[in-house]
């Protein structure tokens, strides 16, 4: 039932689908665009989108631009972020985004496959003039990858704008494109059709009828064209085709029940209705809320009434009827239940999302609508967008209300910080107050040594590297002659011979082992440089710290009052979109049902009268063969 | 009973031809209208979200003791990564279990923000643990240790994961 689902839904585009084709650079230089990428990859597209938007932005407004990383990847994030845009499905978004590269100054490739996209989400969206003025105004060099791509869009957008001759020249050039395998075929036979060239459209058809494939898209797209020219021969009265034809649809595919049907009354409308059975019993014993089955249900009795088994075929008019009663009120009760909301409460239902094979778990859900009866709608393009739309509706307002949780977080973190730091604060730079000023002092004067030490360069000056011992010396021993020649008497021979003897021997020190000293003086400098360092470090270290103390809880008071606003308003917005994208879904949904339900309706009395009809018959028959004993 | 016969195959027909347009009873502009306004609230919500994660990243983050903790896989690497879990100076800070879907987005060049914290600047221990199985099938795990040196401004750190390997990268 899944695979039924899905090729449904991919085989509405008659094409392979094609969204999100972002790669990942070889050589890596920004890893956060790589995290944005890590995002894109699993589908996760409001991250992705956030993300990139952040990095951008930064970007942009960054004075040397071409000294941040992601300058290395600017081409092909600016892409990416069309491509992830056009995957959220924010058409407009990506339109714009597209439109920047086409016009910004790139590549003739880049810029044409540029143009591509362009022209794919114009079309997509149900916009083909846009499409065909887009795809037109691709030209010259065009990026080997896509040139089947392109051709087979620009042959669509050719067919969407009712110009089938020119999209029936481009399509038969694809006839060897092997990713379109079926699809240029089937789109070439209907365009045929379409430009009234009846037998050759039917000859392509046919054509892609009779593919040799293992894919399981082409095998789709196989059946559907068989089911196509069936139907048609089947309406225009060529009975024996109709049934070659239909006969080759495969009979576990998603249009064999259609294809039994239409394959059992190409037999009845020739009266062969032995035949008609075979097709139309194998149908009988399938899901019976396909409508196919449940009009293989009349087929039946109808052709066992043809063949005068009259009182078979009144019972199994009966049985039918008994069906249709139980689907009817199953159809009743399924109504009632997306009346009251089950449906959409199912739909967003987080292990659903989980399971690939959702819609058939869906309906074993409680109280949810019977979903075989909406299959063909859920894989209709309207409902799969009004579902995505809705979903992501779903996930946003789940986004904005953990928002506002973080933006209560984020308010009692920075009164929690306030609330420490404010009173450790001021005794903190009173300290660092009186630390800077040391601070400055010393540092003026280790300056001042340096400017002496580079003047002694020039003009060496020996007794500015005298020792403190020696200076001490050089003192007292000035002392002593000052005490002595202060009584005015002669200072004894002996004793002054004494002083400049230890005069000497301070000056010949001094001068003798000034070079030495000089180096050692510049070798101590240079160590006080190393501690100067590491002094200025922590000061650096800590005017930041101290900054970053009052940045931790200062300034955000206006921030987190506008967000806080602004999700306020995001939410009212986007709780009254789901409930108009909702009441979309349900309205889509309960017509679908109410539509079956009177189809069965319908056959209900048409069930009634026949079976009423062929008990009379019977019962006749019978009385006759008793009086005929 | 013919004429329902009939009325029965060309209502087939027609949905065989064309999908039935089941959104037909809601007017195409009212689709339009409602689908672009779903776009416009997406766009505001992604502006919101751009706001926040900056906000978040000053608040909780400030770029002098930031550290920001990559995984990548080496491209062409058979592994299956099962789970990474990273020490941050003997602290564990980060145990992620991967899905598939997560390992597919690795393998395609994708990279995971494992862990975003706050460090002193200086020399920190990193050690990276990974649990996963080998092309073989066979269970591994591996760690290794690294020295990592935060400076003033945000520290970026990038793991490589191969099956014989586990590298830093210093960005």
């Amino acid at each position: 039932m899944y695979r039924l689902f899905v090729l449904l839904t991919i085989l509405i585009f008659a094409a392979p689908s094609a969204a999100g084709d972002t790669f990942a650079p070889k050589d890596l230089k920004d890893l956060y665009f790589g995290e944005t990428l890590y995002y894109a990859f699993q589908g996760d597209w409001f991250d992705a989108i956030a993300r990139l938007d952040t990095e951008l932005t930064q970007h942009h407004g960054l004075d040397e631009p071409e000294r941040d990383t992601l300058y290395y990847h600017i081409g092909h994030a600016e892409f990416a972020v069309g491509d992830f845009e056009l995957a959220y499905r924010m058409h407009q978004r990506a339109g714009r985004a597209i439109t920047a590269v086409i016009e910004g100054n790139v590549e003739e490739p880049v810029r044409n496959e540029a143009i591509f996209r362009l022209a794919r989400i114009y079309f997509q969206k149900d916009q083909p003039v846009n499409a065909l003025y887009a795809v037109e105004r691709i030209s010259g060099v065009v990026p080997p990858n896509i040139l089947d791509d392109l051709a087979f869009l620009r042959a669509q957008i050719l067919m969407a704008n009712g110009r089938f001759a020119e999209a029936v020249r481009i399509l038969r050039d694809l006839q060897d494109a092997e990713s379109l395998e079926g699809f240029s075929t089937y789109n070439l036979g209907i365009a045929l059709l379409k430009d009234g060239k009846e037998l050759e459209g039917r000859q392509y058809l046919d054509s892609t009828g009779r593919i040799n494939s293992n894919d399981a898209l082409t095998l789709a797209i196989k059946d559907k064209s068989n089911l196509v020219l069936g139907f048609k021969l089947l309406k225009e009265n060529k009975f024996e085709g109709a049934k070659l034809v239909l006969d080759r649809v495969r009979l576990k595919g998603p249009f064999s029940n259609r294809a039994l049907l239409g394959s059992g009354w190409a037999d009845a409308f020739q009266g062969r209705f032995e035949r008609a059975l075979v097709p139309w019993s194998t149908l009988m014993t399938r899901e019976v809320t396909n409508a196919s089955v449940q009009e293989a249900m009349l087929a039946v009795p109808y052709a066992y009434g043809k063949l005068n088994v009259q009182s078979r075929a009144a019972v199994m008019y009966g049985s039918a009827l008994e069906k249709f009663d139980a689907e009817v009120d199953k159809l009743g009760a399924s109504i009632k239940s997306i009346r009251e909301g089950h449906f959409l409460r199912a739909l967003v239902r987080e292990e659903l999302k989980q399971d690939a094979n959702w819609v058939v778990k869906l309906r074993k859900l409680p109280q949810t609508p019977e979903t075989y009866y909406l299959l063909e709608l859920m894989a209709s393009h309207d409902f799969q967008e009004f579902l995505k739309n809705y979903l992501d509706l779903e996930q946003l307002r789940k986004k904005l209300e953990a928002w506002e949780g973080d933006l209560d977080a984020f308010k009692e973190i920075i009164e929690q910080r306030r609330a420490y730091f404010q009173p450790l604060l001021p005794a903190i730079d009173r300290e660092f107050r009186r630390l800077d000023s040391q601070m400055r002092l010393r540092l003026e004067q280790r300056d001042r040594i340096e400017q002496r030490l580079k003047s002694m360069l020039v003009a060496p000056r020996p007794d500015y590297l005298a020792t403190s011992n020696e200076r001490i010396s050089s003192e007292q021993i000035a002392l002593l002659e000052q005490k002595l020649s202060t009584g005015g008497t002669a200072v004894p021979s002996g004793i002054e011979a004494r002083i400049k003897r230890l005069r000497g021997v301070l000056h010949w020190h001094i001068y003798t082992e000034y070079d030495q000293r000089f180096t050692e003086a510049h070798e101590h400098l240079l160590e006080l440089n190393k501690e100067v360092d590491r002094l200025k470090r922590q000061y650096t270290a800590f005017v930041r710290t101290r900054q970053a103390a009052t940045q931790s809880y200062e300034g955000y008071d206006d921030i987190i009052r506008r967000q806080r606003f602004l999700i306020r308003q995001a939410r009212e917005k986007v709780g009254e979109l789901m409930a108009r994208q909702g009441h979309m879904l349900e309205t889509m949904a309960v017509n679908v049902l109410t539509t079956r339900r009177e189809r069965l309706a319908e056959f209900q009395i048409k069930a009634r009268f026949a079976m009423a009809d062929n008990y009379d018959r019977a019962t006749r028959t019978q009385t006759q063969e008793k009086m005929g004993r | 009973m013919f004429c329902w016969l009939r009325g029965v195959i060309l209502g087939i027909s027609v949905l065989v031809l064309s999908f039935a347009a089941y959104a037909q009873e809601i007017p195409r502009e009212q689709i339009k209208g409602l689908d672009e306004q779903v776009q416009e609230i997406k766009s505001d919500v992604l502006g919101i979200a751009a706001e926040l994660n900056q906000l978040e990243e000053k608040l909780l983050y400030p770029s002098n003791t930031q550290i920001a903790v990559f995984v990548s896989l080496v491209s062409g690497e058979t592994f299956r990564l099962d789970s990474v879990e990273i020490y941050l100076d003997g602290k564990p800070v980060a145990h992620y279990i991967y899905t598939f879907k997560e390992f597919e987005a690795l393998q395609k060049g994708g990279v995971q923000r494992i862990y975003t914290g706050n460090i002193r600047a200086g020399d920190h221990d990193l050690q990276v643990s990974v649990i996963g199985k080998s092309g073989e099938g066979a269970d591994f795990r591996k760690t290794e240790r690294f020295k990592v040196n935060k400076d003033v401004g945000p520290k970026i750190v990038e793991i490589s994961l191969a099956a014989q390997s586990i590298t830093l990268k210093d960005r």
